[in-house]
Formats: structure tokens, sequence, C-alpha cells
């Protein structure tokens, strides 16, 4: 199977753009992607667009606003997951001798479509409980208190470490450090989880070039960066007991990313992760294995997920700080991933990058632990 | 508080019209699969550990523990936007699946992890109840 590199990376910034469409922010990624991989528009072999309230086609729409038509596009819709189930479809491609030269794009524009938070789906069973996305987390919060004595106080450092961060990206939604106290003195949204902790919702648009190592050898300019591996997994049935603290779905994802792509745990340097809520951060680095079951909060207020600590986490600021656009968000992690293996990260540069991995999560349904879970490592 | 949260009727499917016609007379149904012995939540036709069909209806205690919890605090959806703050929690029954439902009938501050409950239903007046939870 051939190797699979990103060439070239592009985002949007990312916040409220009431002024333009999904396919106007989707262009405007894809033609930055393009020109930073140094390819032309014509290419581009194939393409996968993630997003999830964007209705049909919207890749045609985007990547025909980019100058791109007539190849095979895939629309792709997997919850908060669809951009990089874009780019794990659109790896697989390369991967598969089927193409050189590919694009991933993830897009959505929510502004004016939601104004709270999203709820499930009303034929489920439980439905009508009043169950809103921030509620799921914070039962799960709740859980991770009495099991492993962690704070409300360390869940407000998780939100304040990635605002802060935030503030550092040119490109982020929040451009304003926030401090534990003022995460705390936010208003309540489902206990313990106050809005500070929780994403908001954004507009925006990401986009990858993949390339074969024939093609990176051949355009790559020193600057491809290597998809070592890009892993799908969905959740397993649930016979009737909902886990709460630990994500099988993620584990398993990450687990089978380790053993892809030869690189353990403690080889990776910095994560991006579907940090959603304050609580899922620790979720999801407890079930990818960087952190010890149960310790993540305290250790983020010992600064160990800081830019400058052992191992920074959301360093662009993730969900919290930087925005959600749904589709758009597990492509601008892998963006973030790239650009900080690139050395191009700014006041947010991590020194010494070698290896990062990027972690999106979404989506619950009735009788499922998760809808959908990807995890890419990229290495130098 | 008990009587503030809305009571809509549920969307019911043929697989689920026996599980709606018991709340309306006040019983909980689990479904448990007569091949590997299952109890199954939510009610389904085909057993998710087994994957076999042969599925039957038994009726729960409706006794059971707060798994967890939270106080909602804001809801953008008609109905329980006006209803906060009220409980959503876990309810882990005696039978032993876990429970999506709200605690009702006490102060929302007063609700903890453990804390025992029993069932309650709230008619929807179109022949189904929504089972909720208040301390026992």
């Amino acid at each position: 199977m051939d190797d699979v590199y990103v060439l070239g990376a592009g985002m949007t910034p990312f916040g409220k753009h009431p002024d333009r469409t999904a396919a106007d922010l989707g262009a405007a990624a894809v033609l930055e992607a393009l020109d930073d991989a140094g390819v032309a528009l014509a290419d581009i072999e194939a393409a996968w667009v993630g997003s999830v309230f964007q209705g049909m086609a919207m890749g045609q729409r985007a990547l025909g606003d980019g100058g791109i038509s007539g190849i095979p596009i895939t629309n792709v819709e997997n919850a908060c997951s669809s951009g990089s189930t874009a780019i794990w479809d659109a790896a697989m491609s390369i991967r598969a001798g089927v193409y050189e030269v590919v694009i991933a794009l993830g897009v959505e524009h929510l502004t004016g479509q939601f104004r709270g938070a999203f709820t499930p789906d009303e034929s489920d069973i439980e439905a009508q409980r009043g169950l809103t996305m921030p509620s799921v987390y914070a039962m799960r919060a709740q859980r991770h208190f009495a099991e492993f004595g962690t704070t409300t106080e360390q869940l407000a450092a998780i939100a304040s470490k990635n605002k802060r961060n935030a503030a550092l990206n040119p490109l982020a939604q929040f451009k304003k450090p926030v401090t534990v106290e003022e995460v705390l003195a936010s208003r309540m949204i489902a206990d313990p989880l106050h809005l500070q902790e929780c994403a908001p919702v954004s507009d925006g648009a990401s986009a990858v070039v993949l390339v074969s190592k024939a093609k990176r050898d051949q355009l790559g300019r020193g600057r491809a960066i290597r998809l070592a591996a890009s892993v799908l997994k969905s959740g397993r049935k649930e016979v009737g007991l909902p886990e709460m603290t630990f994500e099988d779905l993620t584990h398993r994802a990450a687990e089978e990313a380790y053993a892809v792509s030869g690189i353990g745990p403690e080889e990776i340097r910095f994560a991006e992760v579907h940090d959603c809520f304050s609580i899922a951060e620790a979720l999801r680095v407890e079930g990818l294995g960087l952190f010890p079951r149960g310790e993540y909060p305290a250790r983020v207020v010992k600064g160990e997920a800081d830019l400058d600590g052992r191992l920074p986490v959301n360093g662009s600021g993730g969900l919290l700080g930087k925005g959600h656009p749904l589709g758009a968000t597990g492509v601008a992690q892998v963006v973030e991933v790239v650009r900080q293996l690139r050395g191009e990260a700014g006041d947010r540069q991590i020194p010494g990058a070698k290896v990062g991995l990027a972690h999106c999560r979404g989506g619950k349904a009735q009788g499922v632990e998760g809808t959908a879970c990807t995890v890419n490592i990229l290495t130098v | 508080m008990s009587g503030a949260l809305p009571v809509p009727a549920p969307a019911v499917f043929p697989e689920t019209a026996p599980f709606w016609e018991a709340t309306a007379r006040g019983k909980l149904l689990l479904s448990r699969c007569e091949d590997c012995g299952a109890v199954i939540w939510y009610p389904r036709p085909l057993c998710p550990a087994c994957g076999r069909p042969r599925v039957s209806w038994v009726e729960a205690s409706g006794r059971g523990s707060v798994y967890s919890f939270t106080v909602v605090h804001r809801n953008a959806v008609d109905g329980y936007r006006e209803a906060v703050p009220y409980v959503v929690a876990y309810v882990e029954l005696e039978e032993g699946p876990r429970v999506l439902t709200n605690i009702v009938g006490c102060d929302p501050e007063a609700v903890t992890i453990g804390m025992p409950v029993s069932a309650t239903f709230d008619d929807t007046g179109h022949g189904s109840a929504l089972f909720r939870f208040r301390p026992a």
C-alpha cells in the first residue's frame, strides 16, 4: 500500500460569518490548500467533502465555486467526524493506488441555523426528557467527579487553557484569554458545565491536499507531512449499560492508529482532540492513552497540557477556543497538526514537534456508544 | 420540579407499541433475550448482545438508583426552555440497564449519585405515559 502525505493545508477563520455562504467558505479553504500544496485545480483527481447540516451536494457547490468540477466528488456526513471521515476516505484512495492527488474538505455554516445546543433524534425512546448535548457531557462529568475526585475548578482549567491558546491563533473564534475564575463565573448551562466550557456555534471551512509518495517526491518541496495512520471507527452497540467515563470508541480507534503507524502513545508530542466540552477533552486524552485514566483534569492544573508542557493538548485553542463548525472541525485539526510539524504555528508553536495526533469524535445515536471517531497520526 | 416538565406524546412504532401501551398502565417494560438472557435497553426486535430475534417483554420493578445526573439550566426547546432548572439523569434499574430519564418530585439540588428512586408515569393523554423517577 502506498504512503500518504499531506502536501497542502488551508483554513478560513472560524467564527460568525453571517455575510458568507458555506460554498464561499469552502472554496476559500480549497484554494488556500491548493496554493499551499503548489498544485493546480486540474491536478485534483477526486474530492471528499464533509458537512453535517448543509443539505444536498455541499461538495459540488463549494468545489464548483473553487473551480473544481467533473471529477468524482463524494459528500460525507458522519456527525462531528464528517470532515475527518472525508480525510479517511481520501487517504484510502491513495493507499489503494487509485489516485495520486486528492482533496478533503470540511465545511459548515451554522449561523442562523442554530441558536442553542443540539438535541437528540425525537424518534428515540429516550427522547422528550429535555436532554441536550451539554447535559450528556454534564452527566459524564458528574461520574468523573464521583469516580476520580475531579473538581469543577479542574474542568474550568481545561477551558481556560484552550481559550488562552486560541488567543494565540489568528484563525480562532475567541481572541481573549479567559481565566479559571471567569469560566466559573459564566452562566451555568448543565451542572457542572458553564457557558465557557461549551463549544460555540461556528462557521468555517478547512481543506487538505493529500498525495502519494511519488507525487510527494515530485512536488514535495520539503514541506510534505506524512499521514502515518488514518483510522475510522464507529460506536459499538450498547445492550443497556452506557459507559460514561471511559471511551471504548476512542480507545479502539487509537489502538489501531498506534498499531498501523508503529508509533505508540508515548511518542506523541502533542494532540488536537475533540473538546466539544471541557470534560470531553479529559475523556478523549484518557481514552487515547495519552494520560492515565482519571488523572487528566488534575494534570492540566499542573500545566502538563500547556503549550510548554509535557504533552500540549489543543494548542490551536481546540473546539472551545478555535470554534466548532462541525464538518470543518476534523479537517482543521489536521491542518493545525500539519502547521505545527512544519514549524508554521507562529506564537503557539510547539518547539521540536515531530509527531502529532488528531482525534475527532462525533454524535450520539440511540443504542450505540457514539457515531464515529477518527484518529490521525502525522509525522515530519 | 414535577409538573413543570412538558409531557409530549412520544413517537410510537410497531416494535415499541407494547412498551408505550404499558406505560399508560403505569408499567415499565424491559426486553429480555430468550436465547442469551440479556436484559436489553432500549427495547428492540433483535438482541444486541447475540443478534437473535427471540426477544420478549418483562416487567421491571420500577426501582433503581441515580447513576449520574445533571441540573439543566438552559434548553432552547419549547416546553423545556420554561422548565429549567430540571434534572436529566441516568437511572440504573434493579434489573441492570441504565435508562435516560428525569428526576422529579424533589428539589433539583437535592439529587445525588446513588440516590434510590422509583418510577412515576406522566400521562401524555394519547395512550402513553413518559416514565420519570422520583425519590423512593
